[in-house]
């Protein structure tokens, strides 16, 4: 119950923040603060020190949990001033595969010239991550986001709070900002990679070590790589995973297309092309994506692969380019896959 | 029906609970230490045995801290505790009461250092070292112990600091700055609380038996030994203060409790029942006013001048002049008091008379014969007293510390035999002396004397001050103090113990006068000073003397609900006084924002506001287009500023440069 008056006063106190797009300042009116458990059993502590110095006559008694309560009085204003006139920024996250944490940047700006020590950034009812953000100077904080499904993912309100300096009282603020993640479908499926449109002998099918002829530098390692091509060496020297990139100049191109799987829901679809094209772009393939109503010429390199994963994140069903007229036999299946198109969409 | 893909398989994600957060090296060592400080005191107390185990446990986890290795099983604390607990238990016989209070404490911190490993342990931790400088306070309130507490209370504060691993940015001795910082603003609000918090009178339920135990003073009988052991203690039993010039040193007898039964040997009570209005007598001559401050005795009785006129508030007082209070006394106790040097008493009632010479059948044959001689010779009962004060003056009496000892007919062995007494023997020798002659008679103990404190103008009476002395029923002055101790020492009375005994090296250092150390004891009267203020303000301040302070401010009689609105408005006032300041504090705080300030004045008095909402860089263009010669400064100073002001990161360079920028700034 108490979750969810919590949730409540989240709700209401947020109810007029707009996301952000520009640096927050934590103002004197978004700062709240409340005990925490350990201030609650503090109380009790209090508490009981004062009977037994009423029991015991005790004048130093008295004076000792007065002393301890006053303590704790100010220890709740300062709580509330570690927090005062911090500016957060948001830094923006690099996109990730769907099932992957995405991981947004933050940074907390101290333009005072006292330093603010443990300070978090808590999203949800996860763990807080803490920093000390030094006088006139500023602490970088990632913040960890599941991230469940493709498309843009927003972290919504973040909790930034501190408990310094005893930990009898928290004082947070509730943060937005516009910036998103962007998620790609889950790179899944067993399906092959489709042949080619030339032909070749073994061209579509071939294993990913296979074949690979010319050396071509190096990439940064991307989920779905082979690990056979991790250029082990160059990882100890750069503390990077790097991949050994092979390009085959006499590779044909190759189309993934969203029209030759016969799978009837959307998302595996979407999961089975995104392998394909982690594959395809590891392979050294020179490949293009079909969607309905979209398609991305063949193309090779980081930039393509962004492309087509983008594509994929951001791809809606639309009713009238999901079904081709010949298809028509599949329609049926085809009616089941909207419906959870709109579900996942 | 829902679509079996629309259904949410997945199980609704709980927060998991949230991991150990161990604690650092550095928090634990702080942690450590103010453990060892708060709990440093009660070795005193303690068994050997328990102040050893919590050192040694202290030490091993400091180890295991340090050099990173593992706790001990839950078996081996188990065991520890258990045994703890079982020594405990045998050492006091019970698991209550304040020693084994203490005692249980003390093993309960030790067996919890042992399973410490994360946040929740370390605030238990705390919280327990909290509750051990509280328990210190039970054994003494002097003003070194508490500068001692303070310390540790710091230390506590800043190992409650540092158990919260996110404040690691905290070094070594940061943390201590932090809570004296902590304590100091906490001041005022402590100062509000001690004074207007309305104080309940204690105790709330029944002490434990050995709550004060320990303590020195007067016992409620007499027997051979029980005064003389007393006065070789300097402790101080209350001090007083006296509204004009202190009366003269045989005007000082404060009376504690009287006694009426004698079975031959020991001197015991039966006093009447007390009431709640002062025992009348006929006063002649002018009153003593006079307050005392009483310290902790743990016996009900309050000590008077002969004779007190008034009732301290919840007191009593009993027929024969004796004040009690409702409770023992535990707390520093101040109250103000009139008595009448020279006074008449009542009738004797039948009772009175017949328990007045009641003596115990076939005791001391010896002094009942001299007695009735005596009263063959004279039977007047002035003349008796006299007879028995010639006794003592003339023989061969001594005034002694260390008496030897007496047998069962005491009296008889002391008159006949040793001769050598302190102020019981001389006093149980003579009322025995008087009842046998047929004059009632009764014993009172108490203090007599007091030593004038000229730095602090009061009177401090220690132990050693403690005396016995006798009353005599006459007819038409009815009780009348005789003290036989200054027909043997008059010096006694007159200069006290030190100059009367015949062997004063016995005597505790603070009791002896002149000598190559008397600049030693003129210091250690000035710091008595100290001690008595803090007594008289501090320690005294209870719920009678809060009532009686804050209704002497001219409100008229205070009581707890007008103390409580004093108590809100004043901590009222200090918030707001507080905001107050910060709101003042808050406008120049930020040096960039004010040099900004002061640029942008500069140029509103050329006719250039700025617009509210005019950017840094907005409002620079502009300034540039209408002054071309000004433009570069102008642009330099707007971008500088909003840079440090929006960018991501202030350098105190950049912040020197924009204000050597706008001072060089002429419009």
């Amino acid at each position: 119950m108490l979750d969810g008056l919590r949730r409540r006063f989240e709700a209401w106190v947020t109810r007029d923040q707009r996301p952000a797009h520009q640096p927050i300042r934590l103002e004197r009116r978004r700062i709240y603060i409340l005990p925490t458990r350990q201030g609650y059993a503090f109380a009790l502590l209090l508490f009981l020190l004062f009977l037994w110095s009423i029991n015991y006559s005790n004048s130093m008694g008295f004076a000792f949990t007065f002393l301890l309560a006053a303590v704790a009085l100010n220890s709740m204003r300062q709580a509330h001033d570690n927090l005062l006139g911090l500016v957060v920024h948001s830094v923006g996250a690099e996109p990730v595969f769907a099932g992957q944490e995405a991981r947004f940047g933050f940074r907390l700006d101290n333009p005072h010239r006292t330093s603010r020590l443990g300070i978090a950034l808590q999203w949800r009812e996860r763990t807080p991550l803490y920093a000390d953000v030094p006088a006139r100077g500023s602490a970088p904080l990632v913040l960890a986001v599941p991230a469940e499904r493709r498309g843009w993912l927003r972290p919504g309100h973040v909790r930034v709070l501190t408990r310094f300096p005893l930990g009898l009282f928290q004082s947070w603020s509730w943060v937005e900002f516009d910036t998103a993640c962007l998620v790609y479908p889950a790179p899944r499926g067993q399906r092959p990679l489709p042949a080619t449109l030339a032909g070749t002998p073994g061209g579509g099918s071939t294993e990913l070590g296979s074949g690979s002829e010319d050396y071509a530098g190096f990439r940064q390692y991307a989920p779905g790589d082979s690990p056979r091509r991790i250029a082990w060496k160059a990882a100890t020297r750069t503390d990077r995973l790097l991949v050994k990139r092979f390009v085959d100049q006499a590779r044909p191109e190759l189309w993934l297309d969203w029209w030759l799987l016969g799978i009837d829901r959307v998302e595996p679809r979407l999961e089975q092309l995104c392998r394909w094209i982690l594959k395809a772009e590891n392979a050294g393939h020179e490949y293009g994506l079909r969607l309905p109503g979209t398609r991305v010429p063949p193309a090779r390199g980081d930039a393509q692969r962004r492309r087509c994963l983008e594509a994929l994140a951001l791809f809606t069903v639309r009713d009238d380019a999901l079904v081709r007229p010949h298809d028509a036999v599949e329609s049926n299946k085809l009616a089941q896959a909207r419906k959870a198109g709109r579900a996942a969409g | 029906m829902m679509p079996w893909n629309r259904i949410n398989w997945r199980k609704r994600e709980k927060p998991a609970a949230p991991p150990v957060e161990p604690l650092t090296p550095l928090a634990l060592t702080w942690l450590l230490v103010a453990l060892a400080l708060a709990a440093a005191p009660h070795a005193r107390e303690l068994s050997v045995w328990l102040t050893a185990l919590f050192a040694a446990i202290l030490g091993w986890r400091w180890t295991i801290a340090m050099r990173d290795r593992a706790l001990p099983s839950r078996w081996l604390l188990l065991a520890v505790a258990v045994l703890a607990g079982a020594g405990v238990l045998i050492d006091h016989r019970t698991l209550f009461g304040r020693d084994a209070g203490v005692a249980l404490l003390t093993a309960m911190t030790a067996c919890k250092l042992l399973e410490t490993r994360g946040l929740r342990d370390g605030v238990v931790l705390v919280f327990l070292g909290y509750l051990l400088v509280m328990s210190n306070l039970l054994y003494s309130q002097d003003i070194p112990m508490i500068a001692y507490l303070l310390a540790v209370v710091l230390a506590m504060l800043a190992a409650q600091v540092m158990i919260h691993r996110q404040h690691a940015g905290l070094t070594a001795l940061a943390p201590l700055r932090l809570s004296g910082k902590m304590a100091l603003q906490a001041i005022p609000v402590m100062l509000i609380l001690f004074v207007l918090f309305p104080r309940i009178p204690g105790p709330l339920w029944g002490l434990p038996r050995d709550a004060y135990k320990g303590r020195t003073g007067l016992s409620e009988e007499m027997m051979p030994g029980t005064v003389s052991e007393l006065s070789k203690s300097d402790a101080v039993a209350f001090r007083a203060r006296f509204a004009g010039s202190p009366p003269p040193p045989k005007q000082l007898y404060w009376r504690g409790p009287v006694l009426w039964n004698f079975d031959g040997r020991r001197w015991t009570s039966g006093d009447g029942r007390p009431t709640g209005i002062p025992v009348p007598f006929t006063p002649e001559g002018a009153a003593i006013e006079y307050s005392v401050i009483l310290e902790p005795s743990n016996r009900i009785w309050l000590f008077a001048l002969d004779l007190p006129a008034v009732l301290p508030p919840r007191a009593t007082m009993t027929p024969s002049f004796l004040l009690l209070r409702d409770q023992p006394v535990n707390e520093v106790f101040r109250y103000e008091m009139r008595s009448y040097p020279s006074y008449r008493t009542g009738d004797l009632t039948e009772g009175e008379r017949a328990r007045g010479l009641r003596l115990p059948p076939r005791s001391n044959p010896r002094a009942r014969a001299l007695a009735g001689e005596w009263r063959e010779r004279d039977p007047r009962p002035e003349a008796l007293v006299d007879a028995a004060l010639l006794l003592f003056r003339e023989q061969a009496f001594y005034y002694t510390l260390t008496p030897p000892l007496l047998n069962v007919d005491s009296v008889d062995d002391f008159l006949f035999r040793t001769r050598q007494g302190f102020c019981e023997h001389y006093t149980s020798a003579f009322a025995f002396l008087m009842r046998a002659a047929g004059v009632p008679a009764r014993v009172v103990t108490g203090y007599q004397g007091g030593e004038r404190n000229a730095f602090g103008d009061y009177l401090i009476v220690r132990q050693s001050d403690a005396h016995a002395w006798a009353e005599v029923w006459l007819e038409g002055r009815g009780w009348t103090r005789v003290d036989p101790t200054g027909a043997v020492a008059p010096n006694r009375i007159q200069e006290g113990l030190y100059a009367a005994v015949a062997d004063p090296d016995t005597l505790p250092f603070l009791l002896r006068r002149g000598g190559d150390s008397e600049w030693l004891r003129q210091l250690a009267l000035s710091w008595d000073t100290l001690n008595n203020s803090w007594n008289e303000w501090v320690l005294a301040y209870g719920p009678d003397r809060q009532k009686e302070f804050l209704s002497g401010f001219g409100f008229g009689p205070v009581d707890w609900a007008d103390m409580t609105v004093a108590m809100t408005v004043a901590l009222g006032g200090l918030g707001l006084l507080v905001a107050g300041l910060r709101w003042r504090s808050r406008l120049p705080r930020d040096p960039v924002v004010r040099a900004w300030q002061g640029f942008c004045d500069r140029l509103a008095r050329r006719g250039l506001a700025r617009g509210h909402q005019e950017g840094p860089l907005a409002f620079a263009e502009r300034v540039a287009l209408s002054r071309p010669e000004l433009a570069a400064s102008v642009r330099e100073i707007g971008q500088l500023y909003a840079v440090l002001r929006y960018g991501p990161l202030v350098s105190s360079p950049d912040v020197h440069r924009l204000q050597r920028l706008v001072r060089q700034f002429r419009a």
